[in-house]
Parts: C-alpha cells; sequence; structure tokens
C-alpha cells in the first residue's frame, strides 16, 4: 500500500536511508516483504549475470523499446514509470545487466504488469538473456517474479528534489502550466 | 486434454446461481481424518453439478457445496507431496495473509468471530435453500449426519436471510447487487451489454486455459487439478446505523442523502450506474439488465465527475482505466445475513452483514490484488488519502473525494461502513476430485 502523498512536502527535498534489507519493518506484501515508498517513489535495481555472447542481443533491446514507444508512446504507461535505466558493465570477464526503475506501483504489481505486457505484445522480455532466469516464465508468471525479487538489490540511499510525487501529478501540474499559459495568450 | 467445460463435474456453485432466499453454511473440523472422509462420503451425493443442478432448478428447494481449507485437505489425510503442490497463499491461509488483505486493526483476524480464524477450520458446507423450511429441515439432517461421523465438529454456523424487498438481490445498505458478474466461455450464459467478453475458463475454473493460453498443473494430483477452484470467504459486517447517520449528516434533503450514497457506491441504490444516470436516479435503468453495466469510465467519466475515482464500483472494477482487466475478474456469490434495520429504526447493535464467496483459479493475482491494491491502496488513482469507501480499511482519518465543478467535495474522516468479521481461503474441488478426497486411505 502506498504512503499517503499528501502528509510530505514536495517543495522539501528529501533523502532516506534504508536498512540493508531494504525496508524498516517486515511488512507482507503478496509475493513476499513490501519496499517502502521513499522520496524517489517506488524502484527498483534488478542486476543479474546475462548468458555468454548475449550481449549485442541484449543491446539490441534498447533499440526495441526505442521503437515500441515511438510507434505507441503509451505502450509501457500500465508499468506508471518515472524512469528506465538499463546498463550493462563487466566484473572479470562476466557480463552484468541493471535494470534499475523507478515508477508508482508497488513492485508485485509493476512486475505482474510487465510480465503481462510482454505476454500480450509478444515481445520477449530482455530477461530470457540473464542466467538462471526461468524458462517457464511465460505459465508461470509467479517465476518470473521471484526471479526479480532474488535478483533485486534494495538501495540504502534514495533522494528525491520534489519527494514523494507521481508521474502523474507532475504530468497535471505541467499541464496546468500550459493551459494557464494557453489562456494568457489567449487574453492578449 | 479437452477445454469444453465438464458440467457434470464442476460444482454448481461456480456456474449457476440458485433461486434461494434463505441458506446456512456451517464450520467444521475433523479431529480425526476417518471421520472428515466418512463425512465427506455420506455429503457427496447431495453435493450437485452444474449440469444436475441447472437440470434440477425448478424441482429443487436445497443446493449444497463443499470445501476445504489447506488445513481440512491435512486432516482428510492428503499426502504431504500434493498438500505442498498447492499456491502458496492458499496453503497459508487468509489469517496469514491479514496484512496484505488490509485486515488490520478492527478488521484484523484476532478480532474475529465464529472461530474464523482458527487453525481447525477444515470445511466448510454452503447450503442454499430456497425457504427457511427448507433450510431447517437439512439443518436437522446434516446433524443427524453428523452425529454418525466420529470427531466431525461444527465450529460455527451463519444462517443467511435475503433482507427485503425481496423482488431483486441487495445488501444490507439498500444497494442492488448481482449487476456486473463475469460469464465464463462456454458456460451457455452471454454478458450483459457492457460487461465485456466471455472470459476463458482457466481464469476460474482449474484446468483450463486462461485468459494468457495457460493452464495450471496445480494442484496434485492431477484430479485435483480438474474443475475445482479457490473460494475466497468474507463475512463482513454492515454497520446500518452508521451508515444512514453518515448519509443524514453529509445530505440536507432524502435526494442530497441518495447522492452521496450513489457517490460511495458509483451507483445510486437502484443499480443505475451514475455514469449512465449522472445527476438523479433512474430505477427503471437499475433494473434494466441490458442497459444497467454498458458504461465506461476512460472517455465517459474521466474525472469522475460522475463516478468518483475512489468510488466502490470503480475500485472493484475499473472497467477501461485499468492493465490486464480479463486477469483480475472474479465471480462473486453468496448472501446477506442478520436481521433487517427498518428505515426508521435506530441502530439496534445486531450483526448484520453479506457472507460472501469469491471465487477465482489465483488468490494472489485476482481476490489479493483486488484486497492490496484497488481496496487498500491509499494512493489508488493519486488518490492519496482514500480506501474503498465500502470494503477498505478505514479507521476514521481517510477521506473521499467527490469531484465537481468548481471545486471537489471532500467528506473528511470517513467511519468504517463494514467490518471484517471472518474469512478463510477455500479449495473448491469438483466432483471426481471429492470422492479421491473421501476415498484417501481406503487402501491402507
Amino acid at each position: 500500500m502506498s504512503d499517503d502523498a499528501k502528509t510530505h512536502d514536495w517543495t522539501k527535498p528529501a533523502a532516506m536511508a534504508l536498512p540493508k534489507e531494504g525496508y524498516f519493518k517486515l511488512e507482507q506484501g503478496r509475493y513476499g516483504p513490501t519496499y517502502p515508498r521513499t522520496p524517489a517513489n517506488h524502484g527498483f535495481t534488478i542486476i543479474a549475470k546475462i548468458k555468454p555472447g548475449k550481449e549485442q542481443t541484449v543491446r539490441d533491446y534498447g533499440n526495441t523499446i526505442e521503437k515500441a514507444v515511438a510507434a505507441d508512446p503509451h505502450c509501457l504507461a500500465v508499468l506508471k514509470l518515472h524512469y528506465l535505466r538499463w546498463v550493462l558493465f563487466d566484473i572479470g570477464t562476466d557480463t552484468y545487466f541493471m535494470y534499475q526503475g523507478i515508477f508508482d506501483t508497488d513492485f508485485d504489481k509493476y512486475t505482474e504488469d510487465a510480465v503481462a505486457l510482454f505476454a500480450a505484445t509478444g515481445i520477449t522480455t530482455v530477461f530470457t538473456n540473464l542466467v538462471g532466469f526461468p524458462e517457464d516464465w511465460k505459465t508461470n508468471p509467479t517465476s518470473f517474479i521471484k526471479f526479480v525479487r532474488e535478483h533485486q538489490r534494495p538501495s540504502f540511499l534514495e533522494y528525491g528534489e520534489y519527494p514523494f510525487v507521481t508521474a502523474e501529478e507532475i504530468k497535471k501540474a505541467l499541464k496546468l502550466k500550459a493551459s494557464f499559459s494557453t489562456m494568457l495568450d489567449q487574453m492578449q | 486434454m479437452s477445454s469444453e467445460l465438464e458440467f457434470d463435474d464442476i460444482q454448481h456453485i461456480l456456474l449457476t446461481r440458485a433461486p434461494a432466499l434463505t441458506g446456512r453454511y456451517e464450520f467444521l473440523s475433523f479431529d480425526d481424518p476417518a471421520g472428515g472422509r466418512m463425512w465427506l462420503a455420506r455429503i457427496l451425493d447431495k453435493v450437485q453439478s452444474a449440469k444436475d443442478a441447472g437440470a434440477t432448478f425448478a424441482s429443487n428447494n436445497r443446493w449444497v457445496t463443499v470445501a476445504f481449507t489447506w488445513n481440512g485437505l491435512k486432516a482428510l489425510g492428503l499426502d504431504i507431496p500434493f498438500l505442498e503442490s498447492f499456491p502458496p497463499e492458499f496453503k497459508q491461509g487468509m489469517v496469514a495473509r491479514a496484512e496484505i488483505l488490509g485486515d488490520t486493526g478492527a478488521n484484523a483476524p484476532e478480532h474475529w468471530t465464529a472461530e474464523m480464524a482458527s487453525p481447525d477450520l477444515h470445511a466448510i458446507v454452503i447450503l442454499f435453500a430456497r425457504d427457511a423450511e427448507e433450510r431447517v429441515r437439512c439443518e436437522g439432517e446434516h446433524k443427524k449426519l453428523l452425529l454418525e461421523c466420529p470427531g466431525v465438529r461444527v465450529l460455527s454456523s451463519l444462517d443467511l436471510e435475503a433482507t427485503p424487498p425481496f423482488d431483486y438481490a441487495h445488501d444490507h445498505f439498500g444497494y442492488r447487487d448481482r449487476l456486473s458478474q463475469p460469464v465464463i466461455e462456454g458456460s451457455g450464459e452471454e454478458p450483459t451489454p457492457g460487461s465485456g467478453g466471455p472470459l476463458k475458463a482457466g481464469e476460474f475454473i482449474l484446468g483450463y486455459p486462461d485468459e494468457e493460453g495457460n493452464i495450471s498443473g496445480q494442484p496434485q494430483p492431477d484430479i485435483l487439478a480438474r474443475n475445482g477452484s479457490y473460494m475466497a470467504y468474507r463475512r463482513l459486517e454492515e454497520h446500518v446505523g452508521a451508515f444512514r447517520d453518515f448519509l443524514r449528516q453529509h445530505g440536507m434533503t432524502k435526494d442530497d442523502q441518495e447522492l452521496v450514497a450513489a457517490k460511495l457506491m458509483g451507483r445510486w441504490r437502484s443499480g443505475a450506474p451514475l455514469v449512465l444516470a449522472p445527476d438523479r436516479d433512474d430505477p427503471a435503468l437499475g433494473a434494466n439488465q441490458e442497459r444497467n453495466n454498458n458504461f465506461n469510465y476512460k472517455n465517459e467519466d474521466p474525472h469522475g465527475y460522475a463516478v468518483p475515482l475512489g468510488s466502490h464500483c470503480r475500485r472493484m472494477n475499473p472497467r477501461d482505466t485499468a492493465a490486464n482487466m480479463n486477469r483480475r475478474r472474479m465471480i462473486r456469490r453468496g448472501a446477506t445475513y442478520g436481521p433487517h434495520l427498518a428505515e426508521d429504526a435506530t441502530e439496534d447493535g445486531q450483526e448484520r452483514g453479506i457472507a460472501a464467496f469469491v471465487i477465482c483459479a489465483s488468490l494472489v493475482r485476482q481476490f489479493e490484488f483486488a484486497q492490496n491494491v484497488w481496496a487498500n491502496d491509499r494512493n489508488f488513482h493519486e488518490l492519496g488519502n482514500e480506501r474503498d469507501p465500502i470494503i477498505g480499511n478505514q479507521d476514521g482519518t481517510l477521506e473521499f473525494k467527490i469531484p465537481n465543478r468548481p471545486i471537489r467535495k471532500t467528506l473528511k474522516s470517513l467511519p468504517a461502513f463494514t467490518s471484517v468479521r471472518g474469512g478463510a481461503y477455500f479449495f473448491l474441488p469438483g466432483l471426481k476430485a471429492l470422492k479421491y478426497l473421501a476415498s484417501l486411505g481406503s487402501t491402507s
């Protein structure tokens, strides 16, 4: 369940240091512990080793997603994202994939919606190139969620310049600003 | 395996709605596996399939359903590997999932009634009866059966009563019920206009392809994985006095009060949807199945000027404003219990409410999602400080916003109109599976 955004003051930047587990108090979510909403909202950092020889395949997914969003700018709307960052990096001879997302739904809902999105659009997931990713993810969404939870590295610090504000609220504020500008133009 | 529905093996409650005005739930505990199996074997011929029930509705006066908790399956002697094959949320049970469901504070299992939170709760037998006379007769018959089955105890029971007027289904608050039910593909039913297409059977019945084309292989052995389902039971007390006080407090006239009631629900108490009748009630619309569910939100009411974004209907069925709706649908069955509180009467302190079942193939994906994300997420639709005004966990600190031009109205300090008084997760086996469970241990 989300925290009450109204009790937070968006004008006051805020930082939150988190314990090692990623939460202060163990609260059960549907598939495991619930991670708290922080000044940087909900999110995760998934880090997993990619299968040998798959680096270019993983990189190509960047183009796939770019094209999908260009064709339908709202194709990821269901995930309620602020930002996504996909990074590849090496440790020794292995290459690792880091998937960082900041979003406004809870962790489990994000993952469930993402599985459904990949399945519905026919886009196979970039995750299939990761070591240990369940082969039966399409028929067993719970295994997908388990993999994500097992590879999540919780933050120990999160910061928000405009804390606890959802993407929807930001878009509303920008729309309001645009409407006011139009109104002022019309009054000239 | 065929994806044609096996009507002769699926328990009737999944696919039919009995013409009952009353009924009774009995919650059982098995102290002895053999006694439990004997009880099941003896009651089996009373448990009707959908086919059987459908063919005999006119001549029949009672309809029986049997289901088990995970502890109950264990108590019947199901082997450990098979017990382990059930999904985690069912194994843990509703009490252990309380935090996820929002059953905290006054709704926490420690406050539940009728031993509903007891680990000794093993089975439920659901009786729907055409009238009170038949209910009493069946109650007597069941009592006799229990005397013959050693170690089978009734932990508690609940009598069901329709609440007047009896010509349509509604709850104690007066809201018309049974307006928006999913239809299963191949069931022979046609969805009412606006209800969406029929859904794949696997969303509700185990062993059939679901909306993603997958067939759940759980639970094991195979005989349990076919034609069964899961039922979340909720005993929800309705605080009718508090509800009516609230309406009077926020509405000067009778019409104003009706509008407040409609805004909380998303429909007038007559059933007429606010999207189609935003300003005044239209009882003829409410009663008309061809029209009363034929609406959407995204284009017809994006800002919630008709149906507030946090209203009960909009949370429980966001229609075209949520993703993957076809994977979140649920079948609802059940009835009201407790005495009717006359319109002009003051609160009498007696418990009354709804004792209902939510039936779905995945408790975690369907029922728990609806409770966790739709009913009890305070920030649903960016609302910030709200939960479902009818079934959400309310402790007097939250609000309810009614969008309006030029400015919205905020109802502060919403009281709890309902309290969770009990609940449990049950497995609803098919008839062959019931026979298998009754025969466990018979070879040893």
